[in-house]
């Protein structure tokens, strides 16, 4: 069975020191160790931007897409071959800016992705401007100087309303409970997101490691705090402006996409024979005779 | 005795018009006749007027006719708008109950036909449709037997009784024209040679192909033209274990394509112009990443929205250049529905011999008219996936290294491995890669990825990259690509009963420009017209980018309907 260090690879990640992806990578290795999946069976679809590295910095088959498209990307990969362990990742401006509908239809397709969102409020790759889960009012001298004038989007308030069936969080600062819940979103049937919460140290100033300390409610620490309540997760958010991390919301109820296509196998389509028979052939002719 | 006519049947969208027409079509097809069945429509669901137009030929005609020999309305907009297509003594057949008034000026035969009332007395007034097929019938000549086969399709699972009440409704339709007392002989049809063949349109044989050549993962996104070969696949690909999956836009669609066709699934999605304009950013992610995905592009009139339901053959540019940077494409442009099958068979071959976005541009006019084909050849059907590395050759990749994905090879192309191969792992980037996938902006492997990309297709041609008819010492070489095939080559057949001597050069692969073949046609040719359906003569200018040397006169038509024959055949007179 692959360890830790089977998803290690020798690439040095071009990161700024005390970047939160780091954690973020370092819990995604950990997690598919720990839930038993081997690297070859393991894909890894990026999108762009700092984070959007990452998936050169597993070893598993990485593609590292387009701006915005991971999750269609990802989903194609795992319509290809349902027995893959295919997670999407990236950044908040390349999830929730330019790729919000791509994630919002995955959310209700429900593919059995696991889609990992490295949320910095900012974007860094392009040297920092306010990016779609920038807080209202939020001063950045590259895009924004006189201070953010639209308001700010909470992801796990889209991913509650686009009908999720598993959405957490985490934060870079507990690596301990960001691999409990990657491990949890991984392990759930259908499509989840896990939006981390990792700073970036170099361009914002709002945001940052302590910020998030001062400001985040651990939904683990609230007793009888239920996972299986849509309700009670979407006004517990609400009332925390999204700033919590743990399980959110999860629906064990609800059949994977794959577990619905009518006439789908349960062998891989990359492993099937693709040649029609002549029988089949003639038949499909003869609707048009 | 007719070799061939011209039938149309009008009236409000959603009114059976389309069943009609498709009752006569595949009953004389399957008599031996060659038709072609061209559909008018709205951009809209109900109301509206729409037709459908038949051509019904003992040889293979692939275009409309000059002009119609039978016009069947069911409202009075179908005569208003169509009776001036009418022959001289051409047949107007329409239903009493609208009070048909007959076109001014124009000397045709003229039925007032109590279609509807027919009808009810039959059983119903939904079948007016069979009593207009047995009105026409009997002005051809044919026997109400012609249409049994068709009805009893149709009908049986309904019960005899149906089959039965359709069958009178028909007859009845046959005898009010025969009461009439008209002498009607100077259309009657020329029997059909009884051959057993397929008629379809570029849309279900362009489907049939992507099924045959193993597609088993479509994710697309609807829009006309290109719908049918999504709907032909999403009812098909459950038998085979496919899916197709309809995306939230064509960004989606291409690159969950990419996704799948890295995954391992041979793949395709299908759409038009505005689709095409989406898809451009992910057509370029598939060339630097060197995954296959094979794109249907059904062209419409645009730009824009353009005219969403008209022919056009506009998007050649697109298909050619869109993208920034600069890829390796294939674009192939098949001529007739038999090619749309073949064709696009091939260009799965292709796209994953040569690892490059591949484009399958066909037009509305090839897309959605219903053409007669020979059934498709079982034995023609191969499935190539190229360089693919087996477990094995993967096995063999040092512990601790990446899979060369991107290995530098004699001809460029690389070994490509599937997710879930032990020793197989790589890495795969939009940004400029090493031979395992890594980003690098190292200057030498950035010139030496560019030249194994682009070298690919470098000098290809690939096979049935054009097609040739006419004479062989022409004088006239007339060029086109797509639907314009059979237009053509009826003006061909016109000019050389004339005494010219014209030759037909149609261009089937628009990428790789099939450079040395075009430039000899046109070195023997005293003049070349080059025939298409767009504004600014992109054929012509693709053409003179690829270096083809010669003096090219230009016909072009944009007004969103395809050419008839005698256009073509006018202005090619006048070159002489």
């Amino acid at each position: 069975m692959a360890t830790v260090k089977d998803f290690r690879n020798n690439v040095r990640p071009n990161w700024c020191p005390g970047c939160g992806d780091f954690s973020v990578q370092a819990a995604i290795q950990r997690a598919l160790a720990e839930t038993g999946k081997e690297p070859e069976e393991t894909a890894v679809i990026s999108g762009i931007g700092c984070s959007g590295r990452i998936s050169g910095y597993i070893n598993s088959y990485g593609f590292h897409t387009i701006h915005g498209r991971s999750l269609p990307v990802a989903q194609g990969v795992k319509l290809a071959n349902r027995d893959l362990t295919v997670i999407a990742s990236g950044g908040d401006g390349d999830g929730f800016g330019i790729g919000l509908h791509h994630f919002m239809h995955a959310a209700r397709r429900n593919m059995d992705i696991t889609y990992i969102v490295m949320d910095n409020n900012i974007y860094g790759l392009t040297k920092g401007q306010t990016s779609p889960t920038s807080a209202h009012g939020f001063k950045n001298p590259k895009s924004t100087p006189e201070g953010n004038i639209e308001n700010a989007l909470t992801p796990a308030q889209v991913a509650l309303a686009a009908g999720i069936g598993f959405v957490a969080q985490g934060f870079s600062s507990d690596i301990k409970q960001l691999v409990d819940v990657i491990k949890a979103a991984i392990n759930h049937k259908g499509f989840s997101l896990v939006n981390v919460y990792s700073p970036c140290v170099t361009y914002n100033k709002v945001n940052t490691y302590d910020w998030y300390k001062e400001n985040i409610t651990n939904l683990d620490t609230i007793e009888g705090y239920d996972t299986s309540n849509r309700i009670q997760a979407m006004s517990t958010v609400m009332a925390h402006q999204g700033l919590v991390t743990g399980v959110i919301y999860q629906n064990n109820e609800i059949k994977a996409y794959e577990d619905l296509i009518p006439g789908y196998k349960e062998e891989p389509i990359v492993n099937q024979d693709l040649a029609l028979s002549e029988e089949d052939f003639a038949k499909l002719i003869k609707a048009y005779a | 005795m007719l070799e061939q006519l011209s039938w149309k049947v009008g009236g409000q969208q959603g009114e059976g018009i389309d069943s009609t027409g498709t009752i006569l079509a595949t009953s004389l097809n399957r008599h031996g006749y060659f038709i072609y069945g061209y559909r008018h429509f709205s951009s809209r669901i109900k109301g509206g007027h729409t037709n459908y137009k038949i051509r019904i030929a003992t040889k293979e005609r692939l275009a409309n006719a000059d002009y119609l020999d039978i016009l069947i309305a069911f409202d009075q907009e179908t005569i208003d708008f169509n009776a001036h297509e009418l022959r001289e003594n051409g047949v107007l057949i329409a239903d009493s109950k609208f009070n048909p008034v007959a076109p001014e000026g124009q000397k045709i035969r003229f039925f007032s036909v109590p279609l509807s009332k027919i009808a009810e007395e039959n059983g119903s007034a939904i079948m007016r449709n069979m009593v207009a097929v047995g009105a026409t019938a009997e002005v051809l000549g044919l026997t109400p037997e012609t249409f049994l086969s068709v009805l009893n399709d149709r009908f049986l699972r309904k019960g005899e009784q149906v089959v039965q009440n359709n069958m009178n409704a028909l007859k009845a339709g046959a005898q009010y024209i025969k009461d009439q007392g008209l002498d009607l002989s100077d259309l009657a049809l020329a029997p059909g040679d009884g051959k057993e063949r397929l008629y379809l349109t570029g849309n279900d044989a362009c489907g049939m192909g992507a099924l045959a050549a193993g597609t088993r993962v479509m994710p697309a996104y609807p829009i006309t033209p290109a719908s049918d070969i999504m709907e032909y696949l999403i009812k098909y690909l459950p038998k085979f274990g496919g899916h197709v999956l309809q995306t939230e836009d064509e960004i989606a669609a291409a690159t969950m394509s990419i996704g799948a066709s890295f995954g391992g699934a041979r793949v395709c999605t299908s759409t038009s112009g505005p689709g095409l304009s989406l898809m451009m950013e992910a057509i370029g992610l598939s060339g630097i990443t060197e995954t296959p995905i094979v794109i249907f592009d059904t062209q419409r009139g645009g730009p824009s929205t353009g005219m969403p339901t008209k022919h056009e053959q506009s998007d050649m540019y697109a298909a050619l250049w869109g993208t920034h940077g600069e890829i390796p494409k294939i674009v192939v442009a098949p001529a007739t529905a038999e090619e749309c099958f073949y064709m696009t068979v091939e260009a799965f071959n292709h796209a994953d011999k040569y690892q490059v976005p591949t484009i399958i541009l066909t037009d509305l006019a090839l897309s959605m008219a219903d053409q007669t084909v020979e059934p498709f050849d079982y034995s023609r059907i191969s499935i190539d996936r190229g360089n693919v590395a087996t477990a094995e050759q993967a096995a063999a990749t040092p512990e601790g290294e990446l899979f060369k994905r991107y290995q530098f090879t004699e001809d460029g192309i690389s070994p490509r491995v599937f997710p879930g191969v032990k020793g197989g792992i790589h890495h795969v980037t939009g940004v400029e890669h090493t031979e395992v996938g890594r980003p690098t902006e190292d200057t030498g492997i950035r010139n030496k990825m560019m030249d194994k990309r682009l070298g690919k297709l470098e000098g290809v041609e690939l096979p049935n990259s054009f097609s040739f008819s006419g004479d062989e010492d022409y004088e006239l070489l007339i060029v086109g690509v797509g639907s314009t095939s059979g237009l053509i080559d009826e003006a061909l057949e016109r000019l050389h009963a004339e005494g010219k001597k014209v030759g037909h050069l149609h261009i089937k692969a628009l990428s790789p420009f099939p450079i040395k073949s075009v430039q000899s046609f046109v070195d023997r040719a005293k003049k070349v017209l080059v025939v298409e359906n767009n504004a600014t003569g992109q054929l012509k200018n693709i053409m003179r980018f690829n270096g083809i040397k010669g003096e090219f006169i230009s016909q072009v038509k944009y007004d969103g309907n395809p050419y008839i024959p005698s256009e073509i055949h006018t202005f090619a007179k006048e070159l002489f």
